[in-house]
C-alpha cells in the first residue's frame, strides 16, 4: 500500500519551481491583464507603451452596468450636483447615467443556462453511466460508441440543421432551448467521464447494500453517489465550463430574452467608442462564477476518499 | 439459525456454465467450506445462495423456505466480501449499524447493538474511525461486525482472509473458528486453500469445473477420496498415484504393479483398463523387505518430517518418513504401502472404485 520513491534533489526541486513558476506566470498574464484592464480608464487601457502602474478608477465598471449619454456643458449645468459616485464617474467625461444596462440580465440568463444545462447533464450522465456500467444493456458497446459519436465533428457543424428546427418548434432564443442544447452537447461527455468513474467504484459496496437490505435505488443512492462524488464533480466542472464560455451557438441561436454574456460582452465594444475597460470589467465578472464553482468543488476533486477501503 | 440445502443448482453464463446441477446439505450450525480450484463454481454457487446471482435451475432452501429467485434482502443472511467492501464513505460505526438502519431499527437498539458486537470482536476503540485507515485486520473485524450484528440466518462469507498477509491469517482463521463456535451460526466458507478448509470447516464440498466432487468432513475427505481430483486437490503433498493397465473385480484383494502384487481393501465392483492406486504420503514407508521397489530421486527436509520423492515404474511418489530415517538420492528402495488406506481410481473417469474400506463414505453420492 505504501511505496517509496528516491527524495529528487535540490537541483530537481529547483528546476521543478522554476518551471512551475513560469507556467504559473504564463497561464496567469492574460488572465491579471485582463482583470487589470477593467479598473483602467479607457485611455490607459490603450496607452502605449502599455501601463502597467495606474491610477485604479471603477469607470469600466460603471460603464458595463450603464447606459449612458453625451450630454451638453448646459444639461450637466442644470443637473446639479452628481447624486452617486458613479454618476459622478459618468460626470467627468461629460456623459449623464439614462439607464441600467443589458449585462445583469444577460449574466442572469448564462447562470440560468450554464447551471441548468450542467445540472441536466450531470443527472442524466450519472444515471446512464450507472446504467451502462451494472446492467447487461443489449448493444452496450455499440452505444456507447453512438453517444461518443456526437461528439466526432464540431457542434457547430450541425448549427444550420439546429437552427431551423429550433424555430420550428419554437426553441429559438429560450432558456429551455439553450439548455437543452448544451445539455445535448454535454451530455455524451457525461455519461463517458462518468461510466469511467462508476466502473471504478467495486460493485461488492452495491451488493453489500442489497443484502443489508436496501433496494437497488437505495444502494444506488446511498453507496454510490457519495463514492462517485468525485466523478461527479469533475464531470460538472467540465460541463459548466463548456456551457458557461460557449459563443457560437449563442450567437446564433440568441439575441434578446435568453442571450447570455459571452455574446453580449463583445457589443460593449460598439457603444460609445471602444470602452475596452467596460468589457475587460464585463470578462472579469464572467470569469467569477466558475471560478468559484471549481474552487467550492476542489476538494471532491482530490481523489482518495475510497482510498484503502477495498483492497485491490 | 438455518439448515440450507442446495438441490440440482445450476448456473449458465451465456455458453459457459458456471455450475453444473451441485446438490448438498448444509446442517444449522455448521461451518460449511466451499472448496475448489479458481474458476471451479465455488464463488457462483455461493452468490447464488445469497442472492446475488439468479440460478439457470434448481432450487435454494434456507430453512425449508425455497429462495433460489427471492432478492438478497429477502433472505436474511449476511455476506462477508473478500474485499469486505466496506462502505468508505462512512466511519467504522455506520457501516456496522447500516444493516439495522435499513431495517428501520431504533436508534437506541442500534446503539446497543452495535456496541454488543464490538465488543465481542474488540474493536470498540475504532468506532468512530474511518474505514479508509483501518488494518487489514481491523477492517475484516469491522466486516465480521457488520455480518453478525443482524442476526441473520446464515453468514455466507467469500474468501474472508484472502486479502489478509499469511501470517495474519492464521490468526484470523482461529478468530473466525472460535467467533463461528461462540454463536453457532450455520456459515458457508467459500476458498481455494485445501488447508483453510481442513483446519477450520465442518463439512467441505469440494467443486471442480462446476461439479460438486465430493462432499462430507474433512478427514473422509482426506482418507477417502471420491476421485482422482479430490485425491489431488488435498493434502500437500497430495495424493501419489501408481498408474497401471490392468483388471480388478469385486472381492478383489490386491492389484498387479508389473507382475507384483500389492494388496488393497476389498473392492466390491469389477474395473478394467487404465487403474491408478492412490496413497497419501504418510502410508508409505520403507521396507527392504518389500518387494515393490523405487529410486530415491530427491528428499526434501520439514524439520521433523522428510518428504521424498521416489521413482517408480508406474510414477513417482512422495513419502513422508521421520527426519531421523537415513535417506539419500539414488538409494534403491523397498516400499510398503499400508493396504488399509489404499484407494482403487478408475483413471479413465478418475472415480474411486468403491471398496470395503471407503464403502461408508462414498455410499452416500
Amino acid at each position: 500500500m505504501s511505496f517509496s520513491v528516491t527524495e529528487p534533489s535540490g537541483r530537481q526541486k529547483l528546476f521543478a519551481g522554476v518551471l512551475v513558476v513560469v507556467y504559473a506566470l504564463v497561464t496567469i498574464m492574460p488572465l491579471a491583464w485582463i482583470i487589470a484592464t477593467g479598473f483602467k480608464t479607457p485611455s490607459d487601457a490603450i496607452a502605449y507603451p502599455p501601463k502597467v502602474v495606474f491610477e485604479p478608477s471603477l469607470e469600466g465598471y460603471v460603464n458595463l452596468f450603464t447606459t449612458r449619454t453625451r450630454a451638453s456643458a448646459e444639461t450637466l449645468e442644470n443637473l446639479g450636483e452628481p447624486q452617486t459616485w458613479y454618476d459622478s464617474i459618468v460626470r467627468e467625461n461629460d456623459m449623464v447615467i439614462v439607464g441600467p444596462s443589458r449585462y445583469g440580465e444577460r449574466f442572469l440568463n448564462s447562470v440560468i443556462i450554464g447551471f441548468g444545462s450542467t445540472f441536466l447533464s450531470v443527472f442524466l450522465g450519472t444515471i446512464a453511466a450507472y446504467a451502462f456500467s451494472r446492467f447487461k444493456v443489449p448493444l452496450k458497446d455499440d452505444l456507447m460508441f453512438f453517444i461518443l459519436s456526437t461528439r466526432m465533428m464540431p457542434p457547430i457543424a450541425v448549427a444550420i440543421p439546429i437552427f431551423l428546427m429550433y424555430r420550428e418548434l419554437g426553441l429559438n432564443d429560450t432558456h429551455l432551448g439553450m439548455i437543452l442544447l448544451y445539455t445535448a452537447v454535454n451530455l455524451s461527455l457525461s455519461v463517458w467521464l462518468l461510466k469511467g468513474f462508476i466502473d471504478e467504484i467495486p460493485v461488492e459496496y452495491e451488493e453489500a447494500a442489497l443484502i443489508d437490505g436496501y433496494t437497488r435505488f437505495q444502494a444506488f443512492y446511498k453507496v454510490v453517489l457519495p463514492q462517485a462524488a468525485t466523478g461527479i464533480a469533475s464531470t460538472a466542472i467540465f460541463c459548466l465550463i463548456f456551457a458557461w464560455n460557449e459563443y457560437a451557438f449563442a450567437v446564433l441561436l440568441t439575441s434578446g430574452t435568453a442571450q447570455t454574456a459571452p455574446p453580449f460582452i463583445p457589443t460593449i465594444i460598439g457603444v460609445g467608442g471602444q470602452d475596452w475597460p467596460a468589457v475587460a470589467a464585463g470578462a472579469t465578472l464572467f470569469l467569477l462564477p466558475v471560478m468559484v464553482f471549481t474552487i467550492l468543488l476542489r476538494k471532491h476533486l482530490l481523489r482518495g476518499i475510497t482510498f484503502g477501503a477495498v483492497r485491490k | 439459525m438455518a439448515r440450507i440445502e442446495i438441490r440440482n443448482l445450476r448456473k449458465e453464463f451465456g455458453d459457459f456454465t458456471a455450475v453444473q446441477s451441485s446438490s448438498f446439505v448444509i446442517e444449522d450450525g455448521e461451518f460449511f467450506m466451499l472448496l475448489g480450484p479458481s474458476g471451479c463454481g465455488k464463488t457462483t454457487t455461493l452468490r447464488m445462495m445469497a442472492g446475488l446471482e439468479l440460478p439457470t435451475s434448481g432450487e435454494i432452501f434456507i430453512d425449508n423456505q425455497e429462495v433460489s429467485q427471492k432478492r438478497a434482502s429477502e433472505r436474511d443472511i449476511a455476506f462477508v466480501f473478500q474485499m469486505f467492501a466496506l462502505y468508505p464513505h462512512v466511519n467504522v460505526r455506520k457501516n456496522i449499524s447500516y444493516p439495522l438502519v435499513s431495517q428501520g431499527m431504533k436508534r437506541s437498539q442500534v446503539t446497543e447493538r452495535v456496541a454488543e458486537v464490538s465488543r465481542i470482536l474488540g474493536i470498540e476503540g475504532i468506532l468512530d474511525r474511518p474505514v479508509s485507515g483501518l488494518s487489514g485486520g481491523d477492517r475484516q473485524r469491522v466486516a465480521l461486525a457488520r455480518a453478525i450484528v443482524r442476526e441473520p440466518k446464515a453468514f455466507f462469507m467469500d474468501e474472508p482472509l484472502g486479502a489478509l498477509d499469511a501470517e495474519f491469517r492464521e490468526h484470523m482463521a482461529h478468530e473466525l473458528r472460535s467467533l463461528h463456535d461462540r454463536m453457532g451460526a450455520t456459515t458457508v466458507y467459500v476458498t481455494h486453500d485445501q488447508l483453510e478448509a481442513m483446519q477450520m470447516g465442518d463439512k467441505i464440498v469440494v467443486m471442480n469445473h462446476g461439479v460438486v466432487e465430493q462432499f462430507g468432513v474433512p478427514q473422509d475427505i482426506y482418507d477417502w477420496p471420491a476421485t482422482m481430483f479430490v485425491a489431488d486437490f488435498i493434502g500437500s503433498p497430495s495424493m501419489s498415484f501408481l498408474r497401471f493397465e490392468g483388471a480388478v473385480e469385486q472381492g478383489g484383494t490386491s492389484v498387479e504393479l508389473g507382475g507384483i502384487s500389492v494388496e488393497v481393501p476389498r473392492l466390491l465392483e469389477d474395473a478394467q483398463g487404465p487403474l491408478a492406486l492412490g496413497v497419501r504420503p504418510e502410508h508409505i514407508h520403507f521396507d527392504d523387505t518389500a518387494t515393490y521397489r523405487g529410486q530415491v530421486i530427491a528428499t526434501e527436509y520439514l524439520g521433523t518430517t522428510q518428504i521424498v520423492s521416489v521413482d517408480t515404474p508406474h510414477g513417482a511418489l512422495k513419502a513422508r518418513l521421520s527426519s531421523e530415517q537415513p535417506t539419500r538420492v539414488g538409494d534403491a528402495v523397498g516400499l510398503r504401502l499400508d493396504k488399509r488406506t489404499l484407494t482403487v481410481f478408475d483413471a479413465g473417469s478418475g472415480r474411486a472404485l468403491i471398496s470395503e474400506a471407503n464403502r461408508e463414505v462414498l455410499g452416500h453420492g
